[in-house]
């Protein structure tokens, strides 16, 4: 099931307590809900279990070294999660470099304002709810997009559907989150 | 901000940066577009999101931690950050932060090579599933007429160029892909340089551009 929206909040403030207080029984939490799906993302992607376990406590250690950057107006505690998991795959699995955008951060004596927080983590709870709720063939494309370490053409390669109808769907599953979110 | 930017990435390039399923030349083509424009990076950050919703979904049911993974992590923690090398960054550059990692530098660290007619190129060093370059045209030349095999981006980061009607400036992305044939002509008012990366090698009409082609790696 999706986390709720209090939920959301909570993994938010549990940030805070890490980044303000270093609270050990605050990232515990968030380990044992987060470490298992990072590894399962990276298992997914193509990884062996081992590096997999190896490369989950990587991306959890560096949500505990990294807390300050968290930014809870742009990005949901999971979206966040999942942008380290992400680069940690493309260096550690594809051996490459990851390019990043210029940083666009708070100032260190700034934080966001608490409206735009709240108002952010309840639209990635639409959009949680929105996925959760997509016919399980348009889901399971959005998941292989994801987490399969591959492109929208070998998408279509390895279900031998043609590459047009693929992206219409991963499209049409895209319009309708974005609908959904409305 | 001194100029709109009019010519974005796709939906598609955008979505496959944020899965982190693109070539590293065209990550470095998101990355250093997404620097200048909001729109695009707004756009990218949502598709960070459905990716974050994808993962908080999904409970592997299969899939257990390692025994001591928890006390694993904290040895980690306690070990101190990553120790990452500070980016120094040229203030005020036409080169954006990511376009710099790569050059080393701002534009005097860039090490052009003529490939005729007065256009320069750079080659920066990415993976080889595509290449990426710095391309120099002076004030009101233009490059040499070319199709492609596969994708191919370019984005104006000095000067401007004009292709069948439509006007780039600093920001904007040219899309070409294999049915387009284009000549870009750089404004007459400013040598103009672009970001280009492409997943495969262009082919140019005419023979002492083919000839140059080997060569030149473009």
């Amino acid at each position: 099931m999706n986390d709720s929206d209090g939920k959301r909040m909570l993994w938010v403030s549990h940030m805070v307590r890490i980044r303000d207080n270093q609270d050990q029984a605050a990232f515990a939490e968030l380990f044992e809900h987060f470490a298992p799906r990072v590894k399962g993302f990276l298992i997914k992607s193509g990884s062996d279990a081992s590096l997999a376990e190896e490369c989950a406590q990587e991306v959890l250690a560096t949500c505990w070294h990294k807390a300050h950057m968290f930014d809870p107006a742009r990005a949901s505690v999971a979206t966040w999660i999942f942008t380290i998991a992400r680069n940690r795959k493309i260096d550690v699995l594809r051996k490459q470099r990851r390019p990043e955008p210029e940083e666009l951060t708070w100032g260190p004596e700034e934080e966001p304002d608490q409206a735009d927080v709240m108002a952010l983590q309840q639209e990635s709870e639409l959009l949680g709810q929105a996925i959760a709720e997509l016919p399980a063939a348009q889901r399971e494309l959005i998941e292989q997009a994801y987490f399969g370490d591959m492109s929208h053409s070998e998408i279509a390669q390895k279900t031998g559907l043609p590459l047009g109808t693929i992206k219409s769907r991963i499209r049409l599953a895209l319009e309708r989150l974005r609908h959904a979110m409305k | 901000m001194e100029y709109d930017i009019k010519h974005h990435l796709t939906d598609d390039i955008l979505m496959a940066y944020a899965a982190g399923t693109l070539p590293e030349a065209f990550n470095l083509m998101v990355a250093t577009h997404v620097s200048l424009c909001d729109a695009c990076r707004a756009e990218v950050e949502s598709y960070d999101a459905v990716g974050g919703e994808v993962l908080a979904l999904d409970v592997p049911d299969d899939v257990a931690l390692a025994p001591g993974s928890f006390a694993a992590t904290m040895a980690l923690i306690a070990g101190g950050p990553v120790q990452e090398t500070p980016v120094v960054r040229a203030p005020g550059s036409i080169l954006p932060g990511p376009l710099q990692d790569y050059v080393g530098g701002d534009l005097d660290s860039i090490k052009w090579r003529a490939i005729g007619l007065g256009v320069k190129q750079a080659i920066l060093p990415t993976s080889r599933e595509a290449s990426a370059r710095l391309l120099f045209i002076p004030a009101g030349a233009a490059m040499p007429d070319h199709g492609h095999n596969g994708i191919e981006m370019t984005m104006v980061l000095q000067g401007a160029f004009q292709d069948e009607g439509d006007y780039f400036a600093r920001g904007d992305v040219e899309m070409a892909d294999s049915d387009t044939h284009h000549t870009p002509v750089a404004d007459i008012h400013e040598d103009c340089i672009c970001l280009a990366v492409t997943d495969a090698p262009l082919q140019f009409q005419g023979l002492i551009p083919k000839i140059a082609q080997r060569f030149a790696r473009i």
